[in-house]
């Protein structure tokens, strides 16, 4: 088991609140961790920090390390633009932009100066059928993207941030605005996906994490109480407050 | 206790029709209005085109209804307004645009609170000012550049005109690149955009209709604008696109003939109309199609 993220004594302030008190953590490679806890326990500001997506909220400020394969994501060398392009992001709702389909999944390419047509093609082609969309799409790749369900437009989100081949993908609560079915399609595909990538996913959901992650981290006002194995921490949680919150005594 | 209720709602009822019956009559003004200028233009319109053919007028490559002999082709003032459409564009459009792009993405709040104000006072300028700003600035610095330029010119005007409209474009522009959600550009950031990226690829096509529509917009006004090129292009019509000339435009005719002692009901005075009427036609045109713009890509996000 290799480690793809390694955080050390990590602090994150909103103004003079501190909102992540001394986060020590491992992530691992091609595996599924899954970020639970009750609303406001830090674990989007956490998720985020991994790609510095905070950044764009005003008046906050980051202390200790984030290691991506050994190099720290906030040393000064590093380009945050270039950083997102390895750490891809699918949101809570689903955000296409809106332009076509076929446009929506080479943009991140486009931009990067890919320009010709076939590889282009090719790319749509397998990340639409890797997230298990090309079938439903396949007659209008060229029609706006707004026009899909919730579900189809929050799988294509995922193809457009696999397009860019990222090492890790950040999922915040990404089915949380979507119906059983779609929901349950989006589980089968990260299962898919993490072979090929590290996925990080923050839900809400306890059976969620308990269905498809391999380790799953429990945060509580800020801290990290414990992260372990899925079924250790489901099973036999080593401190008390993480076995009240996955037995629904609060939260 | 139920008769009070019925009673009170009755009266409501009768206030309510009152109140319907007044804002449709209000809203009656403005269209009997629009009805009332476009009578009061044809009925003059027609008298003109029955001494003057249609064809000449449009085809004619000379503008001289005072003069013997008389001409009454449109084409010069046409050309006029043409060329201060040019001009105030090639100012408006880009400089609008950008700082509508400055406004809405790169200023921290505290400047756009300053700017956003002090770029809509510049819209509540009198045009009246700008005439003299084209005249005694603008112009000078033209012929300093240019020393063939005359004293009147289309340059100088169109200048101005697009100074006049950049708020109009600014403002417009950045309202509906204001209304792109925020989570459009969080997305594109997460694929490793940068905000000019994010800015040109994301936001400002997501707003095109609001964008194209400001464009429009001040080309109508540019087309419409008559004191500044009253003041300072000149008033003689003529078929050029060299804008160091002096030239005429279909509003400054407008005003020069109804400021002149050109006798009611004359052939001179009738020109007007028909040059009155071919304006109202374009700017109606130009309005129409962005509205089929606004709504053509108009996108729900």
């Amino acid at each position: 088991m290799e480690t793809k993220i390694r955080v050390e004594n990590l602090n994150f302030y909103y103004g003079n609140n501190r909102a992540l008190t001394n986060i020590n953590m491992e992530i691992y490679r091609n595996k599924i961790t899954a970020f639970i806890g009750p609303s406001g326990c830090g674990k989007s500001t956490f998720l985020r920090t991994i790609n510095r997506m905070n950044e764009f909220i005003e008046n906050t400020r980051v202390e200790g390390k984030v290691l991506i394969d050994d190099e720290d994501i906030y040393s000064k060398k590093v380009d945050p633009v270039e950083l997102r392009r390895r750490v891809g992001m699918v949101f809570q709702r689903p955000n296409p932009f809106p332009k076509t389909i076929y446009e929506n999944i080479v943009y991140g390419l486009k931009k990067n100066g890919v320009k010709n047509k076939e590889v282009l093609d090719e790319v749509v082609d397998t990340t639409l059928k890797s997230v298990a969309l090309y079938e439903e799409v396949k007659d209008k790749i060229h029609k706006s993207a707004l026009e899909l369900s919730g579900g189809q437009q929050q799988r294509l989100c995922i193809a457009r941030a696999i397009a860019m081949q990222p090492d890790v993908i950040l999922f915040d609560e990404p089915t949380s605005a979507l119906d059983p079915i779609s929901t349950m399609k989006i589980e089968e595909l990260l299962l898919e996906l993490k072979n090929d990538y590290t996925i990080i996913i923050v839900t809400h959901s306890m059976q969620q994490a308990a269905r498809i992650s391999d380790y799953t981290a429990f945060f509580l006002n800020g801290e990290l109480i414990e992260i372990d194995e899925t079924n250790k921490i489901f099973s036999n949680p080593r401190d008390k407050r993480t076995e009240d919150y996955i037995t629904g005594r609060f939260g | 206790m139920n008769k009070i209720l019925f009673e009170s709602k009755s009266k409501m009822q009768k206030n309510e029709r009152v109140i319907n019956k007044t804002l449709t009559i209000l809203g009656m003004v403005s269209i009997f209005t629009t009805i009332g200028i476009i009578l009061s233009l044809t009925e003059e319109t027609i008298q003109f085109f029955r001494s003057v053919s249609i064809i000449e007028f449009f085809t004619s490559r000379k503008w001289t209804p005072m003069f013997e002999p008389a001409n009454y082709g449109v084409l010069p003032l046409v050309m006029g307004t043409f060329l201060i459409v040019i001009f105030s564009s090639i100012i408006s459009i880009p400089i609008g645009l950008g700082s509508a792009i400055y406004l809405s993405e790169y200023a921290p709040k505290k400047v756009r609170k300053i700017l956003k104000p002090v770029l809509e006072i510049l819209a509540g300028i009198p045009s009246i000012v700008y005439g003299y700003f084209a005249l005694t600035s603008i112009t000078p610095l033209i012929r300093s550049i240019f020393p063939s330029a005359s004293v009147f010119n289309a340059l100088s005007a169109g200048i101005a005109v697009g100074i006049m409209t950049i708020p109009m474009v600014s403002s417009l522009s950045e309202d509906a690149m204001m209304a792109v959600p925020d989570s459009l550009r969080l997305g594109a950031y997460a694929l490793g955009s940068t905000k000019f990226e994010v800015s040109t690829k994301i936001v400002v096509p997501a707003a095109f209709s609001g964008i194209a529509a400001s464009f429009i917009l001040s080309i109508s006004r540019a087309i419409g604008e008559t004191m500044i090129v009253a003041m300072a292009a000149g008033s003689t019509p003529k078929l050029t696109l060299n804008p160091l000339e002096s030239i005429q435009t279909m509003t400054g005719y407008i005003v020069q003939i109804s400021l002149g002692d050109v006798p009611a009901g004359s052939i001179g005075y009738k020109t007007i109309f028909a040059v009155g009427t071919l304006l109202f036609a374009i700017t109606l045109i130009l309005n129409i199609i962005s509205r089929n713009i606004v709504k053509k890509y108009r996108r729900a996000y």
